[in-house]
């Protein structure tokens, strides 16, 4: 993996680096910004805003009912003992059991959409700087293909020094 | 906000993970050995038998059933109200958040434990969990008790995440800042996360579906460990209240719980630059409302018991009142009303200390509140002749007394682990360019206007 970055003091710096590699060509996708906060007071940090996580965690929800359902009816008929009056599939409380393992589903797909789409728990190597942490804002982009434009548009945005990866 | 305020910012919430001081050890072995000598009486139980406790015919739910439902009461401090404050984009929830997530989490913890000392066998607790045995039955999913282990784990997992998603760009600051063994470990709790903007957008919107999902289900947490009660004919268990009453009673003692520990960790970690008296303010006025609501609780539940005269449910009724539980009930009130009443209704009491205060009087009353549920009704169920009595011995006192220490060690231990104020959100909530901000990602400034 090759990669060519900047560090900005700010995010007004990191907003002209971005605008600037538009102006080079470069599409949005190919463009990281790395920072220790989210940065939603800018344009940038609009970036990479659709997400199918509210769906996956809709389907995991599903997944827990239809999963929690069958469990409960199932196991009431494999040994249809009578308890407490009640019929042998008992809707009332198994609902209590259906509601928890709807919001377990949830909760799960919710969080393993993140690890996914988010790329955490990544092995491949990728575009950061321990400096990010103190306050900087990385603009990079990964694998340019003209060198020479992505340099000019860091610089011209601001930053000191130009790194590469 | 600054270079030079968000270096003093980081530098002030990693200190305590930095530094360690002689109080702190004294302070771990303290409560260590409290732990420790909890842990033996557990093991001295079981190895004597049940007969150890003060549990009898008929009273066969006491302390531990007591302590259950009390710490998972507590837990209700932590995530629903992060949740809440999350939703509603409170700009005052940042410092504050973490400190309640981590209540729940141990708080769950502890709870959850009581249910398995108070087994017989404890080592069988196993089979609560829905799986068949060799005859292929299955555990009675119509029990209530089942119902128990599929709400806690749930709340448990779901509060656990809670808790330790946002704690992930934190880990990633302190991996970034440590060399060694220590690089290491926060390296892989970080799971990689670098902080693109991605990465954000992601996990703000797994917060916001964390935050949607865990409400309920903590409301519902507390709502089925009403139903152990409630489902059964026992005089002033069978209520169709105890679900909503028992859930406002878990919010009140958990913001009691949380104001406590705010408080020490504000004093012992030097926090007074982020935990305002505004917090506390804003906690205590929280505090007052459900000290109405739980008395409106109590009333609704008293009036319509009364009401009906029917004669088990007036013995129970009339020996919490004026017979050998009446000290208890009438503590109760004070700790839970009175008390917190007189103090925080006034703006001029509702400093920090009176929060404390109005806390400590109202971790008191719920205990009580939850001991006088359950220990009147069952010494005092239909027929006289089956009445009887129950006092604590000394292994449910003690272990109880552990849990305690438990909870504040294992919250020391992690105040010194994890930024116990999430570092990011308190940054990201002091944005640079607030003319650039959407009207509608504005917060509500409560914070600013008294800071």
């Amino acid at each position: 993996m090759s990669a060519i970055y900047a560090m900005y003091d700010d995010g007004d710096g990191a907003q002209r680096a971005v605008n600037g590699l538009r102006k080079a060509g470069v599409a949005d996708s190919a463009i990281t910004v790395i920072s220790d906060q989210p940065m939603e007071a800018y344009e940038f940090g609009e970036m990479d805003r659709g997400t199918w996580i509210w769906y996956t965690a809709s389907g995991g929800g599903l997944f827990g009912l239809l999963f929690s359902t069958w469990l409960t009816r199932m196991t009431e008929l494999a040994w249809p003992l009578p308890t407490g009056n009640m019929p042998i599939v008992s809707w009332w409380p198994n609902l209590i059991v259906m509601f928890e393992m709807t919001m377990l589903g949830a909760i799960l797909a919710t969080v393993a959409t993140l690890l996914v789409t988010g790329g955490l728990v990544r092995r491949k190597p990728a575009l950061y700087d321990p400096e990010v942490t103190n306050g900087k804002i990385l603009v990079g982009v990964d694998n340019p293909p003209r060198v020479d434009d992505v340099e000019r548009a860091l610089v011209a945005a601001g930053s000191p020094q130009i790194k590469r990866l | 906000m600054s270079d030079a305020s968000a270096r003093k910012m980081t530098e002030d919430l990693l200190r305590p993970l930095q530094q360690t001081t002689w109080r702190f050890y004294l302070l771990v072995a303290f409560l260590g050995s409290i732990v420790a000598m909890g842990l033996g009486t557990w093991a001295y139980q079981m190895y004597m038998g049940f007969g150890m406790t003060g549990i009898n015919n008929p009273v066969y739910w006491a302390f531990y059933i007591t302590n259950f439902v009390f710490w998972i009461g507590i837990s209700h401090a932590g995530t629903l109200i992060s949740a809440i404050l999350r939703l509603v984009n409170a700009g005052w929830r940042r410092p504050v958040t973490r400190c309640a997530e981590v209540i729940t989490a141990f708080a769950l913890m502890i709870g959850a434990l009581f249910p398995i000392i108070h087994l017989g066998r404890p080592w069988l607790f196993f089979w609560l969990m829905p799986y068949p045995s060799n005859r292929m039955i299955w555990p009675n999913f119509r029990s209530p008790l089942v119902w128990d282990f599929f709400a806690i784990t749930t709340y448990l997992t779901g509060s656990v995440l809670f808790l330790f998603l946002p704690m992930i760009p934190d880990f990633a600051l302190i991996r970034d800042r440590s060399t060694g063994l220590r690089r290491t470990i926060y390296g892989g709790l970080a799971l990689g996360w670098r902080g693109t903007t991605k990465q954000w957008h992601r996990l703000e919107s797994a917060m916001q579906i964390m935050a949607v999902a865990i409400i309920p289900v903590a409301v519902s947490v507390h709502t089925i460990v009403s139903f152990d009660f409630s489902m059964a004919p026992v005089p002033m268990w069978h209520s169709t209240m105890f679900g909503p009453y028992f859930v406002a009673g878990a919010i009140f003692s958990g913001i009691a719980g949380l104001i406590i520990a705010m408080a020490a960790l504000r004093k012992f970690l030097h926090l007074e630059e982020y935990l305002h008296p505004i917090h506390f303010e804003n906690l205590g006025k929280l505090l007052l409302m459900m000290s109405l609501l739980w008395a409106y609780f109590v009333f609704a539940e008293r009036l319509t018991t009364w009401y009906g005269n029917d004669t088990p449910e007036m013995n129970v009724f009339y020996v919490t009142q004026r017979g050998s539980f009446a000290p208890l009930y009438w503590t109760m009130v004070v700790c839970n009303f009175v008390l917190p009443f007189s103090i925080l209704a006034l703006k001029k009491l509702r400093t920090i200390a009176g929060c404390v205060i109005a806390s400590f009087g109202v971790v008191v009353g719920m205990w009580l509140e939850r001991f006088l549920i359950v220990v009147p009704s069952l010494s005092h169920k239909f027929l006289p002749y089956s009445w009887g009595h129950y006092r604590p011995r000394p292994v449910e006192i003690m272990i109880m007394t552990s849990t305690f220490a438990a909870m504040c060690l294992l919250y020391a231990l992690f105040s010194k682990f994890v930024p116990i104020i999430s570092i990011w959100e308190l940054k990201a909530g002091e944005h640079p360019s607030p003319a650039l901000n959407p009207i509608a990602a504005h917060e509500h400034p409560l914070g600013e206007t008294h800071a």
